[in-house]
């Protein structure tokens, strides 16, 4: 049945089931249930602590759910999380790539980890690089790239076993205006070109209104709105930005009063800092 | 019957071929982990000669007084040659069982999450860091060995000798390594971890035979000392390495006493590494 459901052409790229991740008293996502298309840029907004990182964490199978599942192509995270790696990429929110290996090096290590055949490796790593921009720094130490550079590096690891569908957790967090641009032309191209699916979380309004096909705002780990930028704003008033659908609908449902933990903090603005 | 045999044959063929495949990546990725190792060492060379201090400072101060105490090492092997074995597996052992705080360090960075959404079974991502830790205690064990040479002390040079020697300090600094990667899982943070390993690497080394026989010691002492895995790999270092060298319980069960705990404890490693990506 399963197998059905990934041949069909219309099959869904994710799907969430009341998915659910507690933390002791603390529930930092609350039975969310969303279904994403093959194709689609799909943005998740919110404030800090809202749960849109624990969402990713769950779907990328690092942290198992309290209750409920999610699928990707048709893979169950929680029975098959095996399967599930092997279609998804993910680049996280924090330094992925290692700064004491050159870019050539890290590109080796993601393809072999995904099991990249010989012979599918030295042909798609120098074209990956080339692509991304970095064929001349590749056998430089990313510990010397620019953030702009690293987020690019890990976009390129994250996309050597061809996968379905790609994570990517503020992957502007950081970055100068230039570089955000070069990050989203590669995403748009992704989309465009290999017909991919891609999440991404990002606390830059602009970017997710001009970029994202659908979005959905998430407040104390549940989803308050989805549905295309347009609609977001139709909801709030005639003249609406997106930055005014999430101050009135967050507000709406209380006053964001976790702002994240020390450690999110720390965390947060470390990857700031290295990135930068 | 001929049939069903016909049906049956196919899917067994598919299995066989899924078994091979699974094993061949799993190769692919321990060996891609500790790659990874080989290439940060040679970007870095500088660490291993801090590294080389410490078994210098060992032989040349506490070696030549010790040497001149009579009737420490067994048999007619000097003292200075009994200690350099042991000292090949204390500077193995340091450099495992710190090797933890690298795993913390990727957790922090966020590099760690790049191997915990891999396919890779988590029981490679763990030997690959033991294999890695190997690594680095080969590059230990060549140091010690320049050393010992230099310091006059009579070393077997037989290659085969010398593969004996290799396998055992991969081996045993794998085991620690694995030790050390299921602390890191346990404690998660740097400070915390520190203080651990401080703690562990007293006992493990001074409550085996690696600076003196075991039949100095008192026996409740003995007793922890033959429970201690590191008391298996210094046999093996003390019985191959060195030309004199003569094994106190036999190299086959020396090998499968660490093979054994390191097998346990990578089992242990797998279940708990996952935890490293909350």
């Amino acid at each position: 049945m399963l197998d059905q459901r990934m041949n069909s052409p219309v099959a869904a790229a994710v799907e969430l089931f009341s998915l659910t991740r507690k933390f002791g008293d603390l529930t930092a996502v609350d039975r969310v249930s969303l279904t994403i298309e093959q194709g689609e840029i799909f943005g998740l907004i919110g404030p800090n602590g809202a749960g849109k990182s624990t969402l990713i964490r769950m779907l990328t199978t690092l942290l198992p759910p309290t209750s409920g599942t999610a699928s990707i192509a048709g893979y169950d995270i929680v029975s098959q999380p095996a399967q599930v790696r092997r279609r998804i990429g993910y680049v996280p929110q924090l330094l992925s790539a290692d700064g004491s290996l050159t870019g050539y090096e890290n590109m080796l290590l993601s393809a072999r980890l995904y099991g990249v055949s010989r012979k599918d490796r030295a042909e798609r790593i120098p074209r990956a690089l080339a692509r991304m921009g970095l064929t001349e720094a590749a056998d430089h130490l990313v510990g010397h790239y620019s953030g702009g550079m690293i987020r690019r590096l890990e976009i390129a690891q994250s996309l050597l076993h061809r996968p379905t569908v790609l994570f990517l957790d503020e992957p502007t967090v950081g970055l100068d205006p230039g570089a955000r641009e070069t990050v989203w032309e590669r995403v748009l191209e992704l989309r465009d070109r290999f017909q991919r699916t891609m999440i991404v979380t990002s606390h830059h309004m602009d970017e997710v209104e001009q970029f994202c096909d659908r979005i959905a705002l998430i407040d104390h780990g549940r989803i308050i709105a989805v549905g295309t930028a347009a609609e977001l704003k139709a909801r709030v008033g005639p003249g609406a930005t997106l930055d005014d659908v999430f101050l009135r609908l967050v507000s709406a449902t209380g006053e964001a009063e976790k702002e994240g933990s020390y450690g999110e903090v720390r965390r947060a603005r470390r990857a700031a800092r290295d990135h930068g | 019957m001929a049939r069903s045999g016909e049906h049956a044959a196919p899917p067994a063929t598919t299995a066989e071929r899924a078994v091979s495949q699974a094993l061949s990546d799993f190769l692919t990725q321990t060996l891609a982990v500790a790659a990874a190792e080989v290439q940060k060492l040679r970007h870095d060379p500088l660490e291993l000669f801090t590294r080389a201090v410490q078994p210098v400072l060992w032989l040349m101060l506490f070696g030549e007084v010790m040497a001149r105490v009579r009737g420490v090492a067994p048999g007619n092997i000097p003292y200075l040659d009994f200690l350099a074995a042991g000292i090949l597996a204390q500077s193995a052992l340091f450099v495992a069982i710190f090797y933890g705080i690298s795993a913390i360090w990727e957790r922090d960075l966020g590099v760690l999450q790049r191997y915990l959404v891999s396919p890779a079974p988590r029981s490679a991502l763990v030997v690959g860091k033991a294999l890695s830790a190997g690594v680095r205690g080969l590059s230990q064990a060549v140091i010690v060995y320049v050393l010992a040479l230099l310091l006059g002390v009579g070393i077997d040079l037989s290659p085969l000798s010398i593969l004996g020697v290799a396998a055992a300090i991969v081996l045993g600094s794998g085991l620690f390594a694995t030790l050390s990667l299921i602390i890191a899982c346990i404690v998660k943070t740097r400070e915390r971890f520190m203080g651990i390993g401080q703690v562990l690497t007293m006992p493990i080394f001074f409550a085996s035979n690696a600076i003196y026989p075991l039949s100095l010691m008192p026996v409740w002492l003995r007793v922890v000392s033959h429970v201690n895995p590191l008391t298996y790999e210094v046999d093996v270092l003390r019985t191959l390495m060195l030309s004199k060298g003569v094994s106190d319980y036999g190299l086959w069960l020396d090998f499968a006493i660490l093979a054994a705990v390191t097998a346990v404890l990578v089992a242990i490693a797998a279940r708990m590494y996952r935890r490293m990506g909350y």
